[in-house]
């Protein structure tokens, strides 16, 4: 809490360039001899610490804390269409446990729906100490509105310490509404998380649209809020239910809304990345869509699917469910082979936990390299000729 | 009708990069440009406003100073009106407070039915600004739209794009959208534009001029979030690198694959 305050009389016009060189978002304007921090600035803090000596302070305000001890409990919003729960809720729920272990709190689920019991009784099997049903006809189809009404509800009733959300296009959507209306924070597609020694939730996740990552936290607010993708986290081991189902009145719960569901078209189903054990990744070393062909004889031989990064998707070649990464899909194969791809780490955040890492590429610098099992330095179109012949000759 | 544009500048280049030893942020240039799907979210404004009668387009952004520009190239491209919303105190904001504070800009603009913003942004990308604009003017979103359908008196009917379905909705003004990438060709800056707005002057709004002007709701006072710490991402250690020529390195690869039982 607080803002950069600049000391003035310290400031010539050298120091004024050095600080405006060290500040990564050109937050520092100078203009007739005077340095001011403009709205760019993120109290990122590296003025203080790397700018010279004593030319810039980070000025504290006192904000009140608050009570932390009166919110208890770490719940998994529990995505579910047409009565069947996203698996990313119960993969949620595996995370909350291994958290709750760590803060002593329970572990509760929240469900809306129309029949939904089925659900409620799944969430129990994956260890949940409670599952929170709200059910009405009108909750049949998920409604931005209306389903933000159900949850800051159940906040009100219960003060919950944490909520997760699953980082689905739904749950992308519906969190930032929950946040807003409980004025609390929320931080998007983590790809960790765990407690800080304060007890607060700690969120990390890349940051700044680079090869970043950012370790983020709601010191002062309640509830702590974070969506995380699909496949992020494994699902728990199911146990004999001992929790409890809990239903909940709703009608209190405002029912209006300006938004009518006209229609739904199911997308055809491609076969899922996510699922896939061996996959062959392609990055913007392809440069003509004529060069896919020469991956062909090795992906039938493994029985490969094809993924690849944004780029490919971009340029039209693939359909936007085969793209890895932290925009696309979280894989966890058992084999990887990696083509020309440079390892952005919104990249890497959807597939660093593949079994088996094998990366080809021309340049030995590339940040994918980093973290692959083996690290093949040479030119796809020329190592891929060869392999192909090679594959050929091996029965 | 009035339609507002939400958008913004990011970096033009995704170089940035950790420092390990030093923890200094690493940019590639100081280079700024229009985050792409704010590109749609104009271009979505300047078709709704072909198909209705009497439109109004209206461009905020908030920033620094120097992102008047961004607004400047809204105009040329075919905004009729454009504003920045800039003020030291919004320094540090996460996502609430720059939610909170373009609401309150919307709030004291005060005329519209339509606010348009692109999915996501290219820096931050977590596609959360827009909802929770929403939900601070308390109006309905949709988020993700691929196809404006049809825009009525009081409602507009949009296709938007989940994960493994579409959806048709149709939702009453005031409202709030979201667009992808790739739902029209955005249109470039034109010459005859930048002449005719050549007189134009870009409004300029800070805390003051809120409705809203307690500092704490705003920047860094006003962010839940916050970040601790910088880090660059992890190394493997028992990582193998090959080297050699395109022979060796295709029988390498053959031999991890057979090893590892793969063929
Ligand atoms: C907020 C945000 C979210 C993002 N989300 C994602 C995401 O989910 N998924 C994703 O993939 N990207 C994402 N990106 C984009 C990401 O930052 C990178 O731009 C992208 O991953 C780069 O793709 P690439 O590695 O294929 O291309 P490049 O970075 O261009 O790399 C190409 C690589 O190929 C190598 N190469 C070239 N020619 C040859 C050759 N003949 N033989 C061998 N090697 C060769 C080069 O050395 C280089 O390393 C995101 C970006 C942002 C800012």
């Amino acid at each position: 809490m607080g803002y950069i305050k600049i000391n003035q009389e310290k400031i010539t016009k050298e120091i004024a360039q050095e600080l405006i060189d060290v500040c990564p978002f050109n937050a520092f304007d100078y203009i007739d001899s005077n340095l001011s921090v403009n709205s760019g600035c993120k109290i990122c803090k590296i003025c203080v610490k790397k700018g010279p000596v004593g030319t810039c302070e980070l000025v504290e305000e006192k904000k009140e804390k608050i009570d932390k001890t009166k919110y208890k409990g770490i719940v998994v919003y529990i995505e579910q269409r047409n009565n069947i729960a996203h698996r990313v809720s119960w993969e949620l729920i595996g995370k909350a446990k291994e958290l709750a272990l760590k803060t002593k709190e329970p572990v509760y689920a929240v469900v809306v729906g129309n029949n939904v019991s089925k659900i409620a009784e799944e969430a129990l099997r994956f260890g949940v100490d409670k599952i929170y049903v709200y059910e009405d006809d009108i909750y049949e189809d998920f409604n931005v509105e209306i389903y933000t009404n159900v949850l800051s509800e159940f906040y009100d009733k219960h003060q919950v310490n944490i909520i997760l959300f699953g980082g689905t296009a739904q749950g992308r959507s519906f969190a930032p509404r929950v946040a807003a209306r409980l004025k609390t924070g929320l931080t998007a597609d983590c790809t960790m998380l765990d407690i800080t020694d304060e007890g607060d939730l700690l969120q990390i996740r890349p940051a700044f649209g680079g090869n970043i990552m950012a370790k983020i936290n709601t010191p002062n607010h309640r509830p702590q809020l974070a969506t995380i993708r699909y496949k992020m986290f494994n699902e728990p081991e199911l146990i004999t239910p001992n929790g409890e189902i809990v239903h909940e009145d709703s009608t209190n719960i405002k029912k209006e809304t300006s938004i009518k569901l006209l229609e739904t078209y199911e997308k055809p189903q491609v076969s899922d990345i996510s699922d896939a054990e061996i996959i062959i990744a392609l990055g913007r070393a392809f440069k003509k869509k004529k060069d896919l062909d020469l991956i062909e004889p090795l992906r039938k031989r493994l029985n490969a699917e094809l993924a690849c990064t944004r780029p490919l998707i971009e340029n039209g070649w693939f359909d936007a469910r085969k793209q890895i990464g932290l925009s696309g899909r979280t894989v966890k194969p058992k084999l990887i082979i990696n083509l020309g791809i440079s390892g952005a780490v919104q990249f890497i955040e959807g597939m660093k936990e593949s079994e088996l890492i094998i990366s080809v590429n021309n340049d030995e610098h590339n940040k994918l390299f980093d973290i692959s099992h083996y690290s093949i330095h040479g030119d796809i179109f020329e190592v891929l000729p060869k392999l192909n012949d090679l594959l050929d000759q091996i029965l | 009708m009035n339609i507002i544009t939400c958008i913004k500048q990011v970096p033009a280049s995704s170089k940035v990069e950790v420092d390990p030893e030093t923890g200094v942020l690493i940019r590639d240039g100081n280079n700024v440009k229009m985050n792409p799907y704010d590109l749609y979210a104009l271009e979505t404004a300047y078709q709704v406003k072909s198909m209705s009668e009497e439109c109004r387009i209206h461009s905020v952004t908030m920033g620094p100073p120097s992102a008047k520009s961004v607004l400047e190239e809204a105009l040329y491209m075919g905004s009729d009106e454009a504003t920045l919303i800039s003020d030291r105190r919004f320094a540090g904001a996460d996502v609430l407070a720059t939610a909170y504070t373009l609401s309150q800009l919307i709030e004291h603009i005060h005329d519209y039915e339509l606010i348009i913003c692109g999915k996501q942004t290219t820096d931050g990308d977590t596609a959360q600004v827009g909802p929770e604009i929403a939900e601070f003017l308390s109006i309905p979103h949709v988020p993700y739209v691929k196809e404006i359908i049809d825009v009525k008196d009081k409602t507009i009917l949009v296709r938007s794009a989940y994960d493994d379905y579409d959806e048709l909705v149709e939702v009453a003004f005031p409202c709030l959208i979201t667009v992808e990438k790739g739902l029209n060709v955005p249109r470039l800056p034109s010459y005859k534009r930048r002449i005719e707005k050549q007189d134009y002057k870009i409004k300029t709004v800070t805390m003051r001029n809120l409705k809203d002007k307690n500092p704490d709701n705003y920047g860094l006072n006003g962010s839940p979030t916050q970040v601790d710490e910088i880090f660059p991402p992890t190394k493997r250690t028992d990582s193998i690198k090959i080297e050699g020529s395109s022979d060796e390195l295709s029988k390498s690869i053959v031999e991890i694959l057979q090893e590892s039982r793969f063929l």
